[in-house]
């Protein structure tokens, strides 16, 4: 039986990272799941959220938008719109899209698309949280 | 026969012209690189998702998601066309525009409403002299996108069909063959019945956990499929831009040295007849002279 994983993420512009890891755990669209080798094959939809994977005893955060994660013969694939590694997140440019988003929301008289501000939102909060917990973990 | 400064002049005008050519090439042939570069990294993303198509999509059937629907009553036809911003490719641009012309002509004879999505300047330039209904443009986006610029247009695209405003989609682009060869294509992207044909082939291994259900995971797939595609044909449109602009300025390059082989030929010979007339006109002065 073998006992690690591999993880690769891709995105249409860059394959982001190709890794052997001991444990995945990803942000399904129905909870967050976490996958150990010789998990059985399984497809998934992502949503909004932070991927971690352990390596060595180490865990280390990829911010993921939108995608699907593949899981087959000890190999997991995550397709991803948007992924970045907790290391490459510009906080500055999130911090700036939340201020952006709550400008928005406080100025309701502007037409705003009230789904779309909300997902612009979650995704730079979680890019941040991201990089926070990547930092606590030690591994940015 | 043109004076002497005339020629030179048109040497140098022609020699000027050259620099630019080669230099347009050196630059084109390095985007090129870029752009076959990222096609290549896009490559995995869109091989993994046809694969993963393939294997929902094999029991999945039209009722099961509105892109997937075929409607007996087609009403109202979107093209989008990708053409690059700049000229001097050669026959690329008008290539591609013809056989989007063509399409949109086709369709409009049948009574068929057309709506033209257009990126890049060429095909909104093209389009604007026609009497079809430009949806959107893009005039200065093909020197630097990304997949948001795809999935925005495909968003587009696939909001119009799901309200019924569109009831066919037509992708028209540069398809990248070689360095040397690039074709224009038309790919019928919506329905989406017409295209997987090919894709379900690969067939799936069939015994995968699925999260949510088949249906939930074929309902945020196929419109992301939508924006593969788009991305894939502005990839490939701008890949063979590059490639078109290369060759056409390696022709012209070619063209400048046979023309200042040419001009000098032209030169040499006007500046021996001047010569020459200069002499007989010494020779005629001393002879009148002598006698």
């Amino acid at each position: 039986m073998a006992n690690t994983l591999k993880i690769e993420i891709v995105t249409p512009d860059r394959k982001v990272l190709s890794e052997e890891v001991d444990y995945v755990g990803a942000p399904g669209i129905l909870g967050e799941f976490g996958i150990l080798p010789s998990h059985v094959p399984f497809l998934s939809a992502l949503g909004i959220g932070n991927l971690y994977y352990k390596q060595n005893g180490k865990a280390y955060y990829v911010f993921v938008a939108g995608g699907f994660a593949e899981v087959n013969n000890n190999k997991v694939t995550i397709l991803a719109e948007v992924a970045e590694k907790a290391s490459e997140i510009d906080t500055a440019r999130a911090q700036k899209a939340i201020e952006r988003a709550e400008e928005r929301v406080a100025k309701a008289k502007e037409k705003i698309d009230a789904a779309r501000n909300q997902a612009a939102l979650r995704r730079a909060i979680t890019r941040i949280s991201c990089q926070t917990s990547g930092k606590s973990a030690g591994t940015c | 026969m043109a004076s002497l400064k005339d020629v030179q002049n048109q040497i140098v005008g022609v020699k000027k012209t050259k620099q630019i050519t080669k230099a347009m090439n050196m630059v084109a042939s390095a985007k090129l690189r870029n752009a076959q570069t990222r096609i290549e990294r896009f490559r995995p993303y869109a091989d993994k998702f046809y694969e993963m198509l393939g294997d929902l999509a094999t029991g999945a059937d039209e009722s099961v998601h509105p892109l997937l629907e075929v409607r007996d009553e087609v009403k109202t036809v979107g093209i989008m066309v990708t053409t690059s911003d700049r000229g001097l490719c050669g026959a690329f641009n008008v290539n591609i525009i013809t056989k989007a012309m063509k399409l949109a002509q086709a369709k409009a004879k049948e009574g068929k409403a057309v709506k033209v999505y257009c990126i890049g300047k060429k095909a909104r330039d093209a389009f604007r002299k026609t009497e079809f209904e430009i949806v959107r443009e893009e005039a200065n986006a093909m020197s630097n996108f990304d997949f948001t610029l795809a999935a925005s247009v495909g968003n587009e695209l696939i909001a119009g069909y799901i309200s019924g405003e569109l009831d066919e989609v037509h992708v028209v682009f540069g398809e990248f063959l070689s360095i040397a060869k690039q074709v224009p294509v038309d790919l019928a992207v919506l329905p989406m019945g017409a295209t997987e044909g090919d894709e379900t082939v690969s067939g799936g291994s069939g015994d995968y956990v699925y999260e949510p259900s088949v249906e939930g995971l074929l309902a945020e797939l196929l419109p992301r499929f939508i924006k593969v595609q788009v991305y894939r044909a502005l990839l490939d449109t701008s890949c063979s831009e590059h490639a078109a602009r290369m060759a056409a300025m390696d022709n012209a390059t070619r063209a400048c040295d046979d023309l200042t082989k040419s001009l000098t030929l032209l030169y040499n010979k006007t500046r021996q007849a001047a010569i020459t007339a200069d002499l007989m006109d010494i020779v005629g002065g001393a002879e009148a002279l002598k006698g």
